[in-house]
């Protein structure tokens, strides 16, 4: 059983925690995903959710995942979209959980955008 | 949608987009394994005629595109099981849901993860509105509240914080298997 003693204790790590990361001016990458009916109906929850668990297990800490709506291109979500601190935005396209493990290895860890999943490539195959 | 919780997460984020500050989700199933679901928030309303216009797919207020899908497809899934979907609103004030669906007729569709539905909106809003669900069924009772939550954590601690999202997922789990584990999931 959860109790709140235990989210206590979380509380007590979690502001040390804060505290550290404000010393370290580390930037932030941020993960956009489409969260709109076409988007829900898609697959775009458990997509949100694999992006949480990879973030976890990787225990990546400058990473932030929000969500936005509907933008007008239904056919192609889950839409996600990967804002990095260099001012760069890729946006991907019928993403699925086994293409977000791949994402968050390759491009927000590695810096490397995974280009066959990008909205440019599955325009070229249209 | 491929089930009910899904459903709640779209209807959500209508209330998200209505600007409310405290959304309510209450979940009530009968013995007799009616499902009474009640949405509510404080967000901006709507007048009659958009009350009107949002249960025909062809209405929406969105720019975008011209079809809002939302709440007609809840409404024609809880239809199928001789349930109904109501609009209550006042503008300004804020907007109620009533959805009901009879969960032993058998185009009922599962009730999936309602768990994961609350979850992924209080970690995708971590500083605000407020959510609160509750479930019952004949298995008992629960309740979780961000503003509880929050009351104990401290407003400088986002719900997003790692550790902080990991317990809300477990607890929301724990809640939705003590009151549906057996009946619905």
């Amino acid at each position: 059983m959860k109790t709140l003693q235990e989210l206590e204790a979380i509380r007590q790590r979690t502001l040390e925690r804060i505290s550290l990361r404000k010393e370290d001016k580390e930037e932030a990458v941020r993960v956009v995903i489409g969260m709109a009916t076409c988007g829900i109906a898609a697959g775009a929850r458990p997509v949100l959710n694999a992006f949480m668990e990879e973030i976890e297990r990787r225990h990546l800490r400058n990473v932030t995942v929000a969500q936005t709506g509907c933008i007008g291109m239904c056919r192609l979500e889950p839409m996600v979209d990967v804002y990095t601190p260099d001012g760069q935005k890729v946006t991907y396209v019928l993403v699925n959980p086994e293409k977000v493990r791949m994402i968050v290895a390759d491009h927000i860890v590695n810096g490397h955008p995974v280009t066959e999943y990008t909205i440019g490539a599955a325009d070229k195959q249209d | 949608m491929r089930d009910i919780s899904l459903h709640l997460l779209d209807l959500m984020e209508n209330s998200l987009r209505a600007g409310a500050t405290h959304v309510e989700c209450d979940m009530r199933l009968s013995e007799e394994g009616r499902l009474d679901i009640c949405l509510r928030d404080d967000g901006c309303g709507m007048d009659p005629e958009l009350q009107q216009s949002v249960l025909s797919p062809f209405g929406t207020t969105r720019t975008t595109r011209k079809v809002g899908l939302g709440i007609p497809l809840t409404a024609a899934n809880a239809e199928k099981t001789g349930g109904a979907l109501h609009i209550h609103s006042v503008p300004g004030q804020g907007t109620t849901l009533n959805v009901h669906f009879n969960t032993r007729h058998m185009d009922c569709l599962p009730l999936g993860d309602v768990a994961q539905t609350l979850w992924t909106l209080v970690i995708t809003h971590p500083l605000s509105p407020e959510f609160t669900l509750t479930m019952a069924s004949p298995q008992g009772e629960s309740r979780f509240s961000t503003e509880e939550i929050r009351s104990v954590l401290g407003a400088e601690i986002p719900l997003n914080e790692p550790e902080v999202s990991a317990y809300l997922r477990d607890l929301l789990v724990e809640q939705a298997q003590t009151i549906f584990g057996g009946l619905l999931l």
